[in-house]
């Protein structure tokens, strides 16, 4: 079966062979050009390929949007102390399903990815963290590797370059939380799943105390590209602060949901007018949720210039995370996708900072309240404050993204809340 | 940088408009303590590691983008610091108002209260009131195991129990499980405390009434203790604790901070060993007489009798019996009197002793000792050498049938029989309670214990240490040092005895070269070590020696 979906303004960097099972293989993969990228990088060696990279303009694809090649740059150049390349594979942003297609459908383009994000950082050994829920997924992905250590692309001598790098696979319990940088190292350490304040940042004292780097799925794909052909090559695509390619999930009320790889700066009304086939049943659009459930919902005013790079989501009051694109229409009932991800935040929060633990389960009980018909204007003034005393005050940023979405939706959905608060009447039919 | 003697680094900033100098490498939370501003924290302890977590710390630092955690943010030169800005403040009203989401607020049938960080920091700087009405998610109470409880719905989860157990106890046994709202503390599957030898320290640390001891449970409020500085009398680590005393008896026992002795801990069996110091039964009036004619007297009558037998008896043998429960003064006094009294033939004490030390891996300077006695080494270096078993019996190997004078101060001689002593020529007891082998005491004197006097022990690393008095001593009793070093006096023919605590470690200093050079004001309440401590814990051990 052909992949889901597929448009013709799509640029299919690393999603071409998403569908194609022969792709799988290393003999595949290598057909498809694969496995140049670490060639090329060894040829050119690390300083030249973390310049390349950096000249890519690459963003971190994991929801920051931190360039690439200056967080590889970050890392110590003395050789004295091991180096550890993290790849952030707990994909567990609700909304986003890219790294999953690439791991099941491209395990080798990862595999390549993570040689050379390792290389290029001075790492001989890199784990990559998985999703304890990708059954299929780390099944893929650890038969490619057997065949990558079984064709000397890991391991010792790579590609006979006296390179060594490891590749371990570690498949996590399934904790949103353990995707945040810091609390997934805690977790690959075999403590509980919790962040760490920063400094020290993970360059100086990463996974087992010692310098790492931490890169998300998409990142080190589209970084295995970026070796292969140089970083202006990249450029070609995007826009001048978002260059390159980036994947487009797309799930909610449009006729052709998916996973779109598309160049970054692309219109959000042409992905969901043309690209995802329109609105379901021709509805109206109500609210675009542009970046995973983390950031500000965005209203159909707000979406109609929009375009989605991450200095263009921005411009438009959102932002663009990891490009997970919720499209709602006008059935959609706000409060409960908001109280939904309340619920979501309360039950992924890992527990420690005190606004968070607290915060995220009290504004999931309020809004639970709110739309059983029991809540007060007093309430949503309430959850602003709180959802303000949860950002910016905690170790790490679960706290700050679910504020976001309760701020933006009292401040562009306040009569959906109203309705029910006044008429116990719920917007939207779902 | 290599520090050549030089001082150490400062930085100096501005913390609340204070100009303040600190050593580089502190952090703003200890830079403001320092310049006495509190700023309120939970997760943050000074004997643990900081995670950052409670969010309670948070202070504006000019120039930076938010709050920031005062626990672990540096002291920068020339940044200018405000604990108490609108936005700080606001900030932490918001987090004590989450504390209480969930919070039962059952402080009236709550342990802590008084001296809970939530209470305190809620009415400084909380809301009036909260707006919290949703169902609070209840855990109920969990037995620990060893002495501790643990009321779920008052934790914090600040987590200073996991990571004393963890850093300190060097006995990870408690964690936390489950998260967000639903976290919450416990032991591991069916190990609990019980055997953690310092596990009693997470009751203290706890800064809310999550986490309380069984045995003080329900049995004091907060606010009707008093607090008396002193010393655990458990070991010879001789660990800095205050006494929480109430109607005139020790209610617990909770460390006292010093770095160069027991850091913030102290062990359990030092904890839970107090309630000898309550024993009822006291010997409250001096008597005098052998067996059936023995008889109540009072100080004037059994001080004036006792020095006319001395005199009569001078220049007679003479076996001390001490105790190193009794401080320095004591002893020494003790000892100037024998030494009056005529030939001292045997100086010794009796106590016992554990198989095993018992260190606490994170404080390497905190062991429990296997002397189970406060004073073993102020003992020792008075010149007492130990006698009996390690269960602090036996020994005294003719003693029993001394024609000698004898004096016995703070020996039970429980091992003894009705016999002991009968065949001496003057037999004085001195002690908190009476005892069947004192029966042919011809003097039994009433004595305060530790707790109902001031002094000083010496500890195994040498060190004096000065403890205050805590309770009333009962009746008539009076510290030992202060009846022996009258009669010493008066025997001697010397000058006036001392007449207080001072006093009487100034006549020990005069008459001990191991004490040379100490002042009791100098001591202070935190101690100071012998000029040649090593020397001395050295004499210490050799007396210990089998
Ligand atoms: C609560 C939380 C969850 C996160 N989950 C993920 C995740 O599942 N996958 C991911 O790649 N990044 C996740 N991130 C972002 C990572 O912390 C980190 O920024 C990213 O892995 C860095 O890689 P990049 O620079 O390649 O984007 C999460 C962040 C937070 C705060
Ligand atoms: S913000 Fe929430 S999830 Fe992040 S470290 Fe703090 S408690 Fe854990
Ligand atoms: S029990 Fe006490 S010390 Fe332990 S986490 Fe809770 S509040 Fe903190
Ligand atoms: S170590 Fe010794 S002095 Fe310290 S608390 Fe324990 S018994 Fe008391």
């Amino acid at each position: 079966m052909a992949y889901p979906y597929r448009h013709e303004k799509e640029v299919r960097l690393m999603s071409e062979a998403f569908g194609d099972p022969a792709a799988r293989t290393i003999e595949g993969w290598r057909a498809r050009g694969g496995y140049q990228g670490i060639a090329r990088a060894l040829e050119i060696g690390r300083d030249a390929t973390v310049a390349d990279v950096k000249a890519s303009g690459l963003r971190g694809r994991g929801g920051a949007g931190f360039p690439t090649g200056v967080k590889w740059s970050f890392m110590p150049k003395d050789g004295t102390r091991p180096h550890y390349l993290l790849c952030n594979a707990d994909e567990s942003e609700p909304g986003t399903f890219k790294d999953r297609e690439i791991i099941r459908w491209t395990p080798h383009q990862l595999i390549e990815g993570c040689l050379v994000g390792a290389y290029a950082i001075g790492a001989s050994h890199c784990y990559i963290y998985l999703r304890g829920e990708f059954f299929e997924a780390t099944q893929v992905l650890a038969k490619a590797l057997e065949e990558a250590y079984a064709a000397g692309l890991a391991g010792k001598d790579i590609l006979g370059s006296g390179v060594e790098i490891d590749v371990t696979l570690h498949v996590g319990a399934g904790a949103y939380i353990c995707g945040e940088e810091t609390g997934l190292m805690s977790s690959l350490e075999g403590r509980r799943g919790e962040p760490r304040i920063k400094p020290p940042f993970p360059a100086a004292v990463g996974v087992f105390g010692m310098p790492t780097t931490i890169n998300n799925v998409e990142t080190l794909a589209a970084a295995a590209h970026v070796a292969r052909h140089g970083g202006e090559w990249y450029r070609q695509w995007g826009t001048e602060k978002s260059t390159g390619t980036k994947l487009f999930c797309v799930s909610g009320h449009v006729n052709r949901p998916g996973n779109y790889e598309l160049p970054l700066g692309f219109p959000l009304m042409e992905l969901i007018e043309d690209v995802c086939g329109g609105m379901r049943n021709g509805a109206a659009l109500k609210a675009v949720i542009p970046g995973g459930s983390s950031v500000p919902i965005m209203d159909a005013g707000e979406c109609v210039s929009c375009e989605l790079c991450y200095e263009g989501v921005e411009a438009a009051g959102s932002m663009l995370g990891c490009a997970s694109v919720v499209v709602m229409d006008e059935t959609a009932d706000i409060v409960k996708q908001v109280r939904r991800m309340a619920d979501f935040y309360a039950h992924e929060s890992c527990g420690q900072c005190t606004p968070c633990r607290e915060g995220t389960s009290w504004a999931a009980r309020i809004l639970r309240r709110i739309e059983d018909g029991r809540g007060t204007e007093d309430d949503l003034d309430t959850l602003m404050q709180i959802s303000e005393q949860m950002t910016g005050t905690t170790i790490c940023v679960l706290s700050d993204s679910l504020a976001a979405p309760i701020i933006s939706s009292i401040q562009k959905f306040r009569n959906d809340y109203l309705a029910l608060i006044r008429r116990g009447e719920r917007v939207g039919a779902a | 940088m290599p520090d050549n003697g030089r001082k150490p680094e400062t930085v100096a900033l501005t913390i609340d408009g204070r100009e303040v100098v600190v050593p580089k490498g502190t952090s703003l939370l200890q830079a403001a303590a320092g310049a006495g501003i509190e700023v309120p924290h939970y997760c943050y302890h000074p004997g643990l590691s900081a995670p950052a977590q409670c969010r309670v710390c948070l202070v504006e630092v000019e120039g930076a983008p938010k709050l920031q955690p005062s626990c672990v943010t540096v002291a920068q030169d020339g940044q200018v610091v405000r604990t108490d800005s609108d936005e700080a403040l606001e900030m932490r009203k918001g987090v004590f108002e989450f504390y209480l989401v969930n919070h039962p607020l059952d402080c009236p049938i709550c342990d802590m209260s008084g001296e809970c960080k939530l209470q305190d920091y809620v009415f400084a700087e909380g809301r009036e009131h909260g707006r919290a009405h949703e169902p609070k998610r209840v855990f109920g109470r969990d037995d620990f195991g060893g002495d501790v409880l643990y009321y779920g719905d008052r934790c914090v989860m600040c987590t200073r129990c996991v990571r004393f157990m963890e850093e300190v106890a060097g006995d990870p046994r408690l964690t936390v499980v489950e998260r967000g709202s639903r976290a919450v503390i416990d032991t591991f599957f069916d190990q609990g405390l019980e055997g953690a030898s310092f596990a009693g320290n997470v009751v203290d640390i706890c800064p809310v009434g999550a986490l309380v001891s069984k045995e003080f449970l329900h049995k004091a409020r907060a606010w009707d203790l008093d607090h008396t500085p002193s010393v655990c009398a458990g070991c010879s680590q001789g660990c800095n604790v205050e006494l929480h005393t109430r109607d005139n008896l020790v209610q617990r026992l909770k460390p006292r901070e010093n770095q160069e002795v027991n850091g913030h801990w102290m062990c359990d069996y030092g904890r839970e060993s107090y309630e000898w110091i309550n024993r009822p039964g006291r010997l409250e009036s001096p008597q005098a007489g052998r067996g059936s004619r023995r008889k109540p007297t009072d100080w004037r009558d059994v001080l004036g009798r006792l020095h006319a037998r001395l005199q009569e008896l001078r220049g007679a043998e003479v076996i001390v019996i001490g105790s190193p429960l009794w401080p320095n003064e004591g002893l020494a006094a003790l000892d100037a009197l024998a030494q009056a009294a005529g030939q001292v033939s045997r100086r010794v004490f009796r106590s016992p002793r554990a198989q095993d030390e018992d260190p606490l891996p994170g404080f390497p300077l905190l062991i429990r000792r296997r002397d189970l006695a406060p004073n073993v080494d102020g003992a020792g270096l008075l010149g007492f050498d130990r006698d009996g078993s390690d269960v602090g019996e036996g020994g005294l190997d003719g003693v029993a049938a001394h024609d000698g004078i004898l004096l016995v101060l703070g020996d039970e001689l429980r091992d003894q029989s009705e016999e002991f002593g009968a065949s001496a020529a003057l037999f004085v007891y001195l002690g908190t309670h009476d005892s069947p082998a004192a029966a042919n005491a011809d003097f039994v004197l009433p004595v305060t214990n530790f707790a109902e006097q001031e002094g000083t022990f010496v500890n195994a690393q040498g060190r004096v240490q000065r403890f205050q008095q805590a309770l009333r001593p009962p009746g008539t009793a009076r510290p030992a040092w202060l009846v022996l070093g009258a009669l010493a006096a008066a025997l001697a023919g010397n000058g006036p005895p001392p007449s207080r605590a001072d006093g009487a470690f100034a006549a020990l200093v005069a008459a001990h070269p191991a004490f040379a050079g100490l002042d009791y004001d100098v001591l202070g309440v935190a101690g100071a070590p012998l000029a040649d401590a090593g020397a001395a814990t050295a004499a210490a051990a050799g007396q210990r020696a089998p």
